[in-house]
């Protein structure tokens, strides 16, 4: 396990290979003295962009998550694989606020307790999430879709007096590009293919610019080529946002993680094993509880 | 014309879009341009056609085939069905404000009664001032407070015998009442049927309290007789042609906001909440600020309705309050087809004007005919008259 270790401390400067670092992923190694509290700005000084540790959630008694403690490193693109029921679901559940975890601490970055903020609050500071099923408004066309995503002022009032200027134009259109749906922009949502709602709910946490990303089961019911063209997608972002991805397609994780990133393997509601995809592979308990001999 | 108009491929979305070829190309991601304006126009200009026609028709002709034209000619209007109409669109105003909060933003609302006879009660209570010393008592108190033995005026009556007091009044209380039973009621994250219920239970406590004499509101009576309006008098044909018209301007101003309000960004993040409430919180949005101001604005709206509906008819009382009225407002606004403006005043007129003819000539069936609407409505038009009409023409096309 220690080698596992000192290789994830580096991941953050890994993860990076095309050099497109923009996030701040890696700064932290230039960032010198303490500094104070920022509001609104997710302390990352010391690595890890999210961190869990010993959290308990359970359900009229049974046990979702038992003393989970994980952490994910700040442009880490974490795959995160066990069996149904392992507690992937609910993990993510009490990392965007949905579920309150009985015990234990979630916090983003150094300062933010999870546990302490509701989902909206939650998803301003810059988490992003998608649903296993894909979740997009069906009444409304997909240019809005994106636009209700995009980062902007979340207040009624805002909302109220906002235009859609140039720039908020050309980045749905960016993004409308990078998710191949600009000819079903006026669109209504309700209207796409099964695989197009995918990609346009991936479009939505784009036009987010989430620092951390939550995908769960992003492969899952499309085709193999979309699949693998998920991967490129999500290889691309890269070192602008960490990543953590939930998924049981093998392949899908192996063209995510590559050789030397991280999984995390999850059964009964805590970590079975930690390391490379060839780590766990080769690991007898994760053989034994997950993926059989 | 300087600007090339853009042919655009199938969509009539984008509407004064930058100059240069719409790029819709397949296959050439970087070139495509969604060119949407800044803010949509509040109404397509056929639209705005349409809506000059009808305000010449009514603001213009209206009145003077009611005051000018004689009495025995056939453009003559009566003032009886000049009154009724003006009734008919308070409804449609109180129809507007319920189809804001129900078909945009999902919140059924079963107590918007409340908000309509809280405006009527408020510009009540001046026209009861009004009245002045010509009540069956001559004094200066209402003839109910006389009635009832009292000396002085209740503490909260202070002031009404300004007009502009009742106008703040009109808008002050639906508005606060709405915001704190709105507050607490979104926060705890109380909806769908739930929401109704509380609603309908509000609406239905207030009308006990309105029911008692000691409230001050004339108990079961409610406010009657009134005699002036701004000094005029209320029963007057021109008095009642400006009700009338005034209530027309109503309608058409609050059109206009509530359009204003749906065509902007708050009005896609309301109809978000309406379809997935729980998606758009981890988008960010806390939904409620957005629910609290348009439960609010409605509130308002359905109080300004309540207050030009009761010089008109000339009575209120707390029957306003009953649940069965808040539920046939519901019926307009389904009727009519929610989650649109234009579908809410159709059904408030189409309805109502129904529910005139049948009680002249038919009082028997009226009820008969209202639970046919029941079934038939969301049986076959689940999107009301107007997602009907839309659908024809959608057909034709």
């Amino acid at each position: 396990m220690e080698n596992i270790k000192s290789s994830a401390s580096n991941l953050a400067v890994d993860a990076a290979p095309n050099g497109d670092v923009i996030s701040g992923a890696g700064s932290h190694l230039t960032s010198g003295l303490g500094h104070l509290v920022r509001a609104n700005e997710i302390d990352v000084s010391h690595g890890p962009i999210l961190y869990l540790e010993d959290v308990n959630v359970s359900f009229d008694g049974f046990k979702a998550l038992k003393s989970l403690s994980l952490s994910i490193d700040v442009g880490e693109l974490r795959c995160v694989i066990g069996p149904n029921g392992a507690g992937k679901t609910t993990m993510m559940d009490v990392i965007t606020g949905k579920t309150r975890a009985q015990s234990g601490k979630v916090f983003l970055g150094q300062t933010m307790d999870l546990r302490r903020m509701d989902e909206p609050t939650i998803a301003r500071a810059g988490i992003g999430r998608k649903f296993q099923k894909p979740t997009v408004f069906e009444q409304h066309p997909v240019w809005e879709n994106l636009e209700l995503a995009m980062k902007s002022d979340k207040r009624w009032f805002a909302a109220l007096r906002a235009k859609l200027d140039a720039a908020a134009q050309a980045r749905i259109e960016e993004v409308l590009s990078t998710i191949r749906l600009e000819d079903s922009a006026y669109r209504l949502a309700g209207e796409l293919s099964h695989g197009q709602k995918q990609r346009l709910e991936i479009g939505m946490l784009l036009m987010q610019q989430p620092q951390l990303l939550l995908l769960d089961e992003p492969a899952a019911g499309i085709t193999d080529d979309e699949t693998m063209e998920l991967a490129r997608l999500l290889n691309s972002l890269r070192g602008r946002c960490s990543m953590m991805v939930v998924e049981h397609d093998m392949d899908f994780v192996a063209a995510l993680s590559g050789e030397k990133g991280k999984v995390t393997v999850m059964a009964e509601g805590s970590v079975l094993a930690e390391g490379t995809l060839d780590q766990v592979k080769r690991d007898e308990r994760v053989i034994e509880s997950y993926l059989g001999r | 014309m300087s600007t090339p108009i853009s042919s655009t491929s199938g969509n009539s979305l984008p509407q004064g879009a930058p100059a240069g070829p719409p790029a819709t190309q397949p296959g050439t991601p970087s070139t495509f341009k969604l060119g949407l304006p800044s803010r949509p126009a509040l109404l397509s200009p056929a639209a705005w056609g349409g809506m000059i026609g009808v305000i010449i028709i009514v603001a213009i002709l209206v009145p003077i085939s009611a005051l000018w034209v004689p009495q025995d000619s056939i453009f003559h209007l009566s003032t009886y069905s000049i009154t009724l109409a003006g009734k008919l669109m308070c409804y449609a105003i109180a129809a507007l404000a319920l189809d804001l909060v129900w078909g945009y933003c999902g919140i059924l609302s079963l107590g918007h009664g409340l908000f309509f006879a809280l405006g009527g009660y408020a510009i009540g209570m001046y026209l009861m001032r009004q009245i002045g010393h010509d009540g069956s008592y001559g004094s200066d108190l209402p003839d109910f407070m006389v009635f009832l033995n009292w000396h002085t005026m209740p503490w909260y009556w202070t002031g009404t015998q300004h007009l502009l007091y009742a106008l703040v009044l009109m808008i002050v209380v639906p508005a606060v009442i709405a915001w704190v039973f709105g507050f607490f009621t979104f926060r705890s994250r109380v909806k769908g049927v739930y929401l109704s219920i509380i609603t309908q239970a509000l609406t239905y406590a207030a009308m006990l309290l309105f029911f008692r004499n000691e409230t001050g509101f004339g108990g079961n009576n409610g406010f009657t007789d009134f005699k002036r309006i701004a000094s005029l008098p209320i029963a007057a044909d021109s008095t009642r042609v400006g009700l009338f018209v005034l209530t027309f301007a109503v309608l058409v101003v609050s059109f206009l906001v509530l359009r204003l309000i749906v065509t902007s960004r708050l009005g896609r993040v309301v109809t978000a909440i309406r379809d997935g409430e729980s998606r758009l919180m981890f988008l960010g949005y806390s939904p409620l600020g957005y629910k609290l101001f348009v439960w609010t604005v409605s509130a308002i709206l359905c109080g300004i309705a309540g207050a030009l509906y009761v010089p008109q008819v000339g009575i209120i009382n707390p029957s306003e309050m009953s649940p069965g009225n808040s539920i046939e407002m519901a019926i307009w606004v389904a009727v009519g087809g929610r989650g649109t403006l234009i579908g809410p005043i159709v059904g408030a007129l189409a309805v109502n004007g129904a529910k005139s003819i049948f009680t002249n000539y038919f009082p028997e069936y009226w009820l008969f005919f209202l639970g046919a609407i029941f079934v038939v409505v969301p049986l076959l038009l689940p999107k009301g008259i107007v997602g009907l009409l839309a659908r024809k023409r959608h057909g034709g096309a």
